[in-house]
């Protein structure tokens, strides 16, 4: 067996689980399982290909920056990209979650998401066509690192910059006050409320950054393989499978979980064939709720 | 006459899909199982009646060449098993699993639609599917009006069963779960083993729907199965008031009006180049509906009285009530 599914692997689960944080802390938090998030990956995609387009417009062809297949505009256009998907997130909690989670009702809030999700992507759809399109067509030299594992300079910053921004959600939620604030009320709403803790704030928090995560993740996919309307809806299943498997709530959780279900994904494609790729994050999202429901570091409810 | 026929062909169409949505009103309505995959349980339903009823084809497995009332006993049969296994899997745990599950469902069976080429035909589906009266084929209204007549007759049977088992002790015991879960298991009534059993029934329903439809067109492909159809249920079941059966039916009609209608309406504004966008604005615009519906009138045009939360604080306060009130 060829040890390439390993990179293959990594890339595709530092995408689903970028995708999962967004879905677990929704899900421990605000209580639902969102089916917009996928598109959320969508959006930050178009978004920031919107806004390289923007920078090219006013600067003109920015040379890439030497072994990469982008230059610095990409770089700004993700940072804008994700204060879009971002406020994205927070105006569709505005105006649809939040009323509905008023209410009290929490499965008809995922009912919402549903639709939420059916037609931000048909939004897309209207506004750029279902047709596919690249940040950058040129194409890279795989360099060989040994035991047979070819990388791209792209692929290497990317994960580089997964295994980051992962870090930085790490420390956010285990050592400021905002973090440990979103773990209280995920682990019990009615104590957090009344030892004082701003939940509006903290919805404000999950939700930007569950969309800004969710863009880096879009990005990646586009620069890694192209970016369509539904590319975000194509990976909803893994980023649920990857949030279950890791245990709901838990940051580390789906990042693990994500990346499992990643190397499950390459090496199915290697042995079965990559028509079936789909099917591997079921059978273990499956296989997860038979055995272990609660995931690798879920706690059990209350 | 081609106006009758055409109403014909349409209300066969919206008869199909109120079928679904009946399936999805016992799941959810009655029940308040979230089924995110159904269009999963179309698709096991069409292709399994399709399997058996087609005349032998050397290319993939079957057809067995039965008769198409076995086929349709063969959809529901299947339809049920796959739903109860989903429902045995996922109903011992929070309703948002289910969700998910189903979800992947679909995914799944869209998977094995477009890639068990010995199994499905893949991206080419299924054809020559025997139809009903398909001697009648040469007058396309007769054609069409027998073929409204038995799709009115298999709704109107599955409705009558579905109103008499909603009434009926088994069908209290699904609202009484649905309304307080404890209080029901209090009753000695056990939550998961009645859940999976709705969600069965509803699972044959739909899948029997799916058949029906294989057997009206003739011919199934994997794009027939998309999420969109889910989506389309939802809807129906959302306008017409999620919890009555006969909302069921008046909404499948009135938005597969509203859909048939609006893609009219597109291919006659828009050149053939934009009908593509101009058909995503469309499902635009169904999605803003239903989360329009959902904040405003969440009971739909027939729905139940306003349910309360599952396991709410709010639930001692009593409402006067219709629903349950028997």
């Amino acid at each position: 067996m060829n040890l390439q599914f390993v990179v293959d692997g990594l890339l595709a689960g530092s995408m689903i689980g970028l995708g999962a944080i967004g879905v677990t802390l929704t899900y421990s938090i605000l209580r639902f399982s969102n089916f917009a998030h996928g598109d959320f990956m969508a959006w930050g995609a178009y978004a920031t290909l919107a806004v390289v387009g923007a920078i090219g417009a006013m600067f003109g062809t920015v040379a890439p920056m030497a072994p990469l297949s982008f230059g610095w505009p990409l770089v700004a256009a993700v940072v804008v990209g994700m204060a879009i998907t971002g406020l994205l997130a927070l105006l569709l909690d505005m105006v649809l979650f939040a009323r509905l989670r008023a209410k009290g009702q929490a499965i008809i809030v995922v009912m919402a998401s549903f639709g939420a999700s059916m037609a931000l992507r048909s939004l897309l759809e209207f506004i750029f066509t279902s047709r596919p399109t690249y940040f950058s067509r040129a194409i890279q030299i795989a360099m060989p690192v040994g035991f047979g594992i070819r990388i791209t300079p792209d692929q290497i910053a990317l994960l580089l910059l997964t295994a980051v921004l992962v870090l930085g959600v790490h420390l956010l939620m285990t050592r400021t006050q905002t973090g440990r604030s979103m773990q209280a009320l995920s682990q019990n709403a009615a104590l957090a409320r009344i030892v004082g803790i701003d939940v509006a704030k903290v919805v404000r928090v999950t939700w930007i950054v569950g969309g800004a995560l969710a863009c880096v993740a879009g990005v990646m996919i586009g620069i890694l393989i192209q970016v369509r309307p539904f590319m975000g809806f194509d990976m909803l299943l893994p980023m649920f499978a990857a949030a279950i498997l890791g245990g709901i709530g838990s940051v580390p959780g789906a990042v693990l979980g994500g990346l499992i279900i990643g190397m499950a994904e390459a090496g199915a494609v290697q042995l079965i064939g990559a028509e079936w790729r789909a099917a591997v994050s079921f059978i273990i999202l499956m296989t997860v709720l038979f055995v272990r429901p609660i995931g690798l570091f879920g706690v059990r409810e209350r | 006459m081609d106006l009758l026929g055409y109403g014909a062909f349409f209300l066969t169409n919206a008869l199909i899909f109120s079928l679904v949505t009946l399936g999805l009103n016992l799941q959810w309505g009655l029940t308040g199982l979230f089924n995110v995959g159904l269009a999963g349980f179309v698709a096991i339903g069409a292709y399994t009646s399709a399997l058996l009823t087609t005349p032998d084809d050397a290319a993939r497995l079957g057809g067995f060449d039965l008769p198409i009332l076995a086929g349709w006993l063969g959809a529901i049969l299947v339809g049920g098993v796959a739903a109860a296994i989903t429902g045995i899997a996922t109903l011992r745990l929070r309703s948002d699993y289910l969700a998910i599950t189903t979800f992947g469902v679909a995914v799944v069976v869209q998977l094995v639609a477009l890639n068990a080429q010995k199994l499905t035909g893949g991206p080419f589906g299924i054809g020559f599917i025997p139809r009903p009266f398909g001697g009648l084929a040469e007058t396309p209204l007769l054609f069409n009006l027998s073929n409204l007549a038995v799709v009115s007759l298999v709704t109107l049977i599955v409705y009558l069963g579905l109103e008499h088992l909603s009434r009926s002790p088994w069908g209290r015991v699904l609202k009484a779960l649905r309304e307080d879960e404890r209080a029901a298991i209090s009753l000695g009534k056990s939550a998961r083993f009645y859940r999976v059993q709705a969600f069965a029934v509803g699972g044959a329903i739909m899948a029997l729907a799916g058949a029906l439809q294989a057997h009206f067109t003739g011919f199934i492909a994997p794009d027939n199965y998309l999420p969109i159809l889910t989506f389309q249920v939802w809807v129906m079941l959302i306008v017409g008031g999620s919890g009555s059966n006969k909302g069921a039916v008046v909404g499948s009609i009135l938005v597969w009006a509203i859909w048939a209608g609006s893609g009219t309406l597109t291919s006659v504004l828009f050149s053939p180049e934009q009908q593509a966008r101009a058909a995503s604005l469309q499902i635009v615009a169904i999605g803003v509906m239903l989360c329009i519906i959902l904040l405003v009138r969440p009971n739909g045009l027939f729905g139940d009285r306003p349910r309360r939360p599952r396991f709410g604080k709010r639930a001692k306060v009593a409402t006067g009530e219709s629903g349950t009130a028997s």
